[in-house]
């Protein structure tokens, strides 16, 4: 049975297929202003890859923000549920999952069988965000990729008192002006994401293992900065930017929609 | 989405109208009929002002018409223009810039003879109501409740009551005429009933399906609010009551296929009413009860009809939000019980501290003794700057696939 995720989210949109409940394929790519669009023409691209036609898959969920737009699913979730399930595959004893978004993070705790217990979102904010690292990032004209590797060799990170992304974007910027290094720099960003993770996660209950979802699970900096404010270590899966669409997937799969 | 049919429509609500809208006309011709307006605190005493044939008027209650009317926005922002800052309670900045310009839906309240502040619900009415004392240039009367954090002890209790002494003197200066104590007693006795047919229209939402939701309660409020004391809003609640406890017996829910029963914590959003009880009723979840309307009938036991005075200064000082937190929590966990919730939702209220306050350990409390689930909505009552309703979606379709998960659905 072939099954199909599609999660769209603020800044990339993610397509999982399973086969009999195993990784098939996967796509990512940008959202844009067209969230119907993104999702239909990865879902498309990756079949086609695949070799799969859409009539020989039998369900499909959509997650995501944009997950109402994708007329094509069966069946809609939220990201919560999603990534509780995609996180829940990769490691049964996860007990809190951290998932980084573009436009928000999330924090959720899971019961010994799966099932979210709670959850916790960011309000309003960009702070603690993807797309918060994305505008520093471009402050100090640095690669995404680079983050972590040059906040890992700082000696003494910066302070960062704001917790608003544009403000924080001035204050950065101010720093620069005042000699601070961009290693310095950077480990504060990831620090001061780092605190407000931690707080939520205190919210729903710190209760290890933890594991790290979303594309900024892929940034090591701000997963060390996590551990060092939750005193304990953080698992990041080799899926972790899919984890939305792979959970969306799993759920697919539990029901077969089309035949 | 839900489609309304015709047997969800409540009734009453005709009725409710024309009742606000004479009240409403009743208070800005008072001056014409002689009367005096007095502006008075939503949980201020307000069985003296009707016992001395003063017409109260609710800044508070005409700053949730201007909420529901989309009218907020622009007179915060006229209020932030003033000097005031973005952090104050929203009602506190509609009703200062209101009065400047007479906006709102009704072109502003009546001009007050005087003020009648009570601190029983926040300490912002106490700055709120000094600046419209100079802004009108008329007197005001603070009625000071200390907060209640155990018991109430005998002094805060002694100084109570000697405030509701002096306060009747406050009215004999300002309207002239000698305090009228028979008169009070015939009141607060209508007062009492009020809160106790205002308790039964709410009780009918234990009935499964609900024939009204929250979202009713918090209109229907309307007249607890402004005009408890008095004989109309008797025969309103009665005829309420009856039509509520009429669509029981026929089986009519306010909601479609009700499956799912919610309680609400905090103030209504104001301006997001429709779009929360059409979200709500989409899952067939039915918010079937509220702390904020079911506050005006929590003290009712605490009335003596024989003691007028000293019972009207125990009940206003017991008011939800002048008691802790544990005691608010017995509240709640008791409606959670009596109402059968199957998850709390809980509005965290940027304008109102004192209710929002504690939220996070009460949603807590609720998860750990009943097992479900809890939501936190972010935002504000009126100031809808504060509020994103695709966030807001996201979390509430969350919320109902966590109440889903635990019934194994």
């Amino acid at each position: 049975m072939i099954s199909a995720g599609i999660d769209i989210g603020s800044i990339t949109s993610k397509v999982v297929i399973l086969d009999d409940g195993r990784i098939y394929g996967s796509k990512i790519g940008f959202t844009g202003y067209n969230a119907e669009r993104a999702g239909s023409s990865i879902y498309n691209s990756l079949i086609e890859e695949l070799g799969i036609k859409h009539e020989n898959v039998n369900s499909i969920v959509a997650t995501g923000y944009g997950r109402n737009s994708v007329q094509f699913a069966d069946k809609t979730y939220t990201e919560i549920l999603c990534h509780a399930a995609g996180a829940f595959y990769n490691n049964s004893d996860i007990r809190t999952i951290i998932d980084i978004g573009g436009q928000d993070s999330k924090v959720i705790s899971l019961s010994a069988d799966g099932n979210v217990k709670d959850f916790c979102m960011n309000d309003k904010c960009a702070a603690g965000t993807g797309r918060f690292l994305e505008v520093i990032a471009r402050a100090l004209e640095i690669d995404l990729e680079n983050f972590a590797r040059l906040s890992l060799q700082s000696g003494k990170p910066a302070s960062i008192s704001t917790t608003c992304t544009v403000f924080a974007e001035s204050e950065v910027i101010s720093l620069i002006a005042k000699g601070e290094s961009r290693e310095n720099i950077i480990a504060g960003i990831h620090d001061s994401v780092a605190s407000r993770l931690s707080s939520m996660v205190y919210r729903v209950g710190l209760n290890p293992p933890v594991m790290m979802t979303g594309g900024v699970a892929k940034n090591s900096g701000l997963v060390k900065a996590i551990e060092n404010r939750l005193g304990t270590g953080v698992l990041v899966p080799e899926s972790a930017q899919i984890n939305g669409a792979l959970g969306a997937a799993l759920l697919a799969a539990k029901q077969n929609y089309r035949q | 989405m839900t489609e309304k049919s015709d047997n969800t429509k409540i009734r009453s609500v005709k009725r409710m109208k024309e009742i606000m809208t004479a009240y409403y006309i009743d208070a800005k011709t008072a001056g014409q009929n002689g009367k005096k307006v007095a502006w008075i605190t939503s949980g201020g005493p307000v069985e003296p002002l009707i016992a001395m044939d003063v017409i109260p008027v609710y800044p508070e209650n005409h700053s949730a018409m201007i909420g529901s009317t989309k009218m907020a926005i622009d007179l915060c922002e006229k209020a932030e223009a003033m000097g005031y800052s973005r952090d104050i309670c929203s009602y506190a900045r509609a009703d200062i810039a209101c009065a400047t310009v007479n906006g709102g839906p009704i072109g502003g309240l009546p001009r007050p003879d005087f003020l009648v502040c009570c601190n029983n619900i926040c300490g912002t009415v106490m700055k709120w109501y000094e600046v419209q004392a100079r802004y009108f240039n008329v007197p005001l009367f603070i009625f000071d409740t200390p907060f209640i954090h155990t018991d109430f002890s005998q002094e805060a209790r002694t100084y109570v009551v000697k405030q509701m002494e002096e306060y009747f003197i406050f009215l004999e200066e300002q309207c002239g005429k000698k305090f009228d104590r028979d008169k009070l007693k015939d009141v607060v006795k209508k007062s009492v009933e009020a809160q106790r047919l205002w308790k039964e229209v709410l009780a009918t939402t234990k009935h499964n399906p609900a024939p009204m939701s929250a979202f009713d309660a918090f209109f229907h409020l309307g007249l607890i609010v402004t005009l408890r004391g008095t004989e109309t809003v008797n025969d309103y609640y009665t005829e309420l009551r009856d039509e509520m406890n009429e669509r029981i017996q026929n089986g009519i829910g306010i909601i479609q296929e009700q499956k799912y029963r919610l309680l609400w914590d905090n103030l209504p959003l104001w301006y997001k009413t429709k779009w929360l009880s059409d979200t709500f009723a989409s899952h067939n979840a039915c918010l079937v009860a509220d702390t904020y309307t079911s506050a005006w009938s929590f003290v009712i036991d605490m009335i003596d009809l024989d003691k007028p005075v000293e019972s009207l200064a125990m009940a206003y000082s017991n008011v939800y939000i002048n008691i802790s937190i544990d005691r608010m929590y017995e509240n709640l966990s008791t409606m959670i019980t009596e109402w059968k919730a199957d998850g709390l939702v809980l509005h965290s209220n940027r304008s109102c501290k004192p209710y929002s306050f504690g939220q996070y350990d009460t949603a807590r409390r609720v998860s750990d003794e009943f097992g479900i689930p809890t939501l936190m909505l972010e935002a504000d009552m009126l100031d809808g700057r504060l509020f994103n309703e695709s966030q807001a979606q996201t979390r509430i379709d969350a919320f109902i696939e966590l109440i889903r998960q635990r019934k194994g659905e």
